[in-house]
């Protein structure tokens, strides 16, 4: 299994090859509560490093999610419209927002591996 | 509002029991307030519609004004017939400005030897200096800072609250009784901001955790926050202050005149009368309208709306998720050619134009007690 990666901003990223799958974390989705919708990029948009790239709603607000990697959208997960509490019920797994091919692997070697993220959140 | 810094929020006298029930806290209107416990608001809101829910809402500021002129004296600053208020009744009204925009919206209940008025947190302080300032020297005004105050709502609220105070089981909705709770002396009202029968209990505030937490044993009941109570009452349709009505929108405007009762059309004499007068006898140039947006995404407070085609038409002040519809929901001034249930509108969400429709307002049917 590949290792998960992780940014500040609570996304966990799991990489194929090229390929990176991008979630929300477990202590992200308790954060939000109650997910009802979520809008996802649509497949071929290109994607900045700490761009935005989809948004996250939950019975009383909208969140940002960024792009924790630069490349192109190459698949979204449209279980997510119909069922958006997968974000909640399911974040490492069935809730995963995006797929991007990586443009510039470089970037992963800044993104927290698995115990030093968990220290982050311990943290705040 | 800009929330104030941390060292100057106050709590209610209920902070520790949220504490210890999970409760996670933010500051609201400068308090310390839960805006959900662990189960979440889903969850808070179906208890809400289903069973009980147990509200903190102390935070809002309880004001009593007592003297012979005390009715006339609040008449020149609120809409409602205040004079022919009954005995025990209780009516919604509005303070206004001098061009009839909303300064605040309260409760007024008659008991008798006094006139209790129920205000928003965020406005209390401005409240109370604007009863002084006009109508101080007419009634005596006392703040009851000491006071908390819980609400109980649901479909089983009656059940629940009459255990501890069987008359409240047949008090009629918008009236007021003085009862013992849990050997707490309380005064209730048949009322609240949830679209359901309930209550708002006021006690003393070094009783209110007593009080509360023999409510919570009951297996009805469960905590609730200012998440849930913010999607129930958009559910039912009822205005927030600070969002759906303020200093800029009239009760014309607002969809509010059925709380402007007869002899006060016709006679005036609040502040503002004749911008509402004339609102009345001309109708707004916009109203406030329910909005069902099409599809899943929600549309939040400032989103612009449009017609049909494009054209501006006005903005949401409240937007949401429903859990009772599982749906969207909003609530936004629309211009009056735009407000007819059923019009095609558009809301331009994040850049995107999106379609939605007016809605007749409550989203859900009200649940009051009517005997």
């Amino acid at each position: 299994m590949a290792e998960r990666k992780y940014t500040k901003e609570h996304e966990w990223i799991m990489v194929d090859g090229d390929v990176a799958t991008v979630g929300i974390t477990d202590y992200a989705q308790g954060q939000l509560g109650d997910v009802v919708y979520v809008e996802l990029p649509a497949a071929g948009k290109q994607v900045t490093q700490m761009g935005q790239a989809a948004v996250v709603e939950s019975v009383k607000a909208a969140s940002e999610v960024y792009a924790p990697l630069t490349g192109e959208v190459v698949e979204a997960n449209g279980a997510l419209a119909d069922n958006p509490a997968l974000v909640n019920s399911d974040p490492a797994g069935a809730g995963w927002f995006f797929k991007i091919k990586l443009s510039n692997k470089g970037e992963l070697s800044g993104l927290m591996d698995e115990a030093a993220y968990k220290t982050f959140v311990d943290g705040l | 509002m800009a929330d104030p810094a941390p060292q100057s929020l106050k709590r209610t006298p209920l902070y520790d029991l949220h504490v210890a029930l999970g409760a996670k806290i933010v500051p609201f209107s400068g308090y310390e307030m839960p805006v959900q416990y662990p189960k979440g608001i889903m969850a808070e809101h179906v208890q809400t519609r289903t069973k009980a829910g147990l509200f903190d809402v102390s935070h809002m500021g309880q004001v009593t004004l007592s003297g012979g002129d005390a009715v006339a004296a609040l008449e020149t600053l609120v809409p409602a017939d205040i004079r022919a208020l009954q005995a025990s009744r209780q009516r919604y009204t509005q303070f206004t400005n001098d061009k009839g925009g909303i300064l605040d919206d309260l409760m007024v209940t008659n008991r008798s030897v006094d006139l209790l008025l129920v205000v928003n947190a965020g406005c209390k302080d401005a409240d109370i200096a604007h009863l002084r300032d006009r109508i101080g020297k007419r009634c005596r005004l006392e703040v009851h800072a000491e006071r908390a105050l819980l609400a109980l709502q649901g479909p089983m609220a009656a059940e629940v609250l009459g255990r501890f105070a069987p008359a409240c089981k047949t008090m009629p909705f918008m009236s007021g009784l003085a009862a013992d709770v849990v050997g707490v002396p309380c005064y209730l009202t048949r009322s609240g901001y949830t679209g359901e029968d309930g209550y708002e209990i006021s006690m003393a505030g070094d009783k209110a955790m007593l009080v509360a937490k023999r409510l919570l044993d009951e297996a009805e009941v469960e905590p609730i926050g200012l998440g849930a109570r913010d999607s129930l009452r958009l559910e039912a349709g009822l205005c927030l202050y600070g969002h759906d009505i303020d200093e800029t929108t009239t009760p014309a405007e607002a969809g509010l005149l059925w709380s402007i009762q007869k002899r006060r059309r016709e006679e005036g004499g609040f502040p503002g009368a004749d911008v509402v007068k004339r609102q009345i006898a001309e109708g707004p140039a916009r109203k406030r309208v329910g909005i069902l947006p099409e599809g899943r995404a929600p549309a939040r407070e400032h989103t612009e709306i449009t017609d049909a085609t494009g054209k501006p038409a006005g903005a949401i002040t409240s937007g949401g998720f429903g859990p009772t519809l599982g749906a969207p929901i909003a609530m936004g001034y629309v211009t009056t050619a735009q407000a007819a249930a059923g019009t095609p509108l558009q809301l331009v969400v994040r850049g995107t134009p999106r379609p939605a429709k007016v809605a007749p307002m409550p989203f859900v049917p009200q649940r009051y007690y009517r005997g």
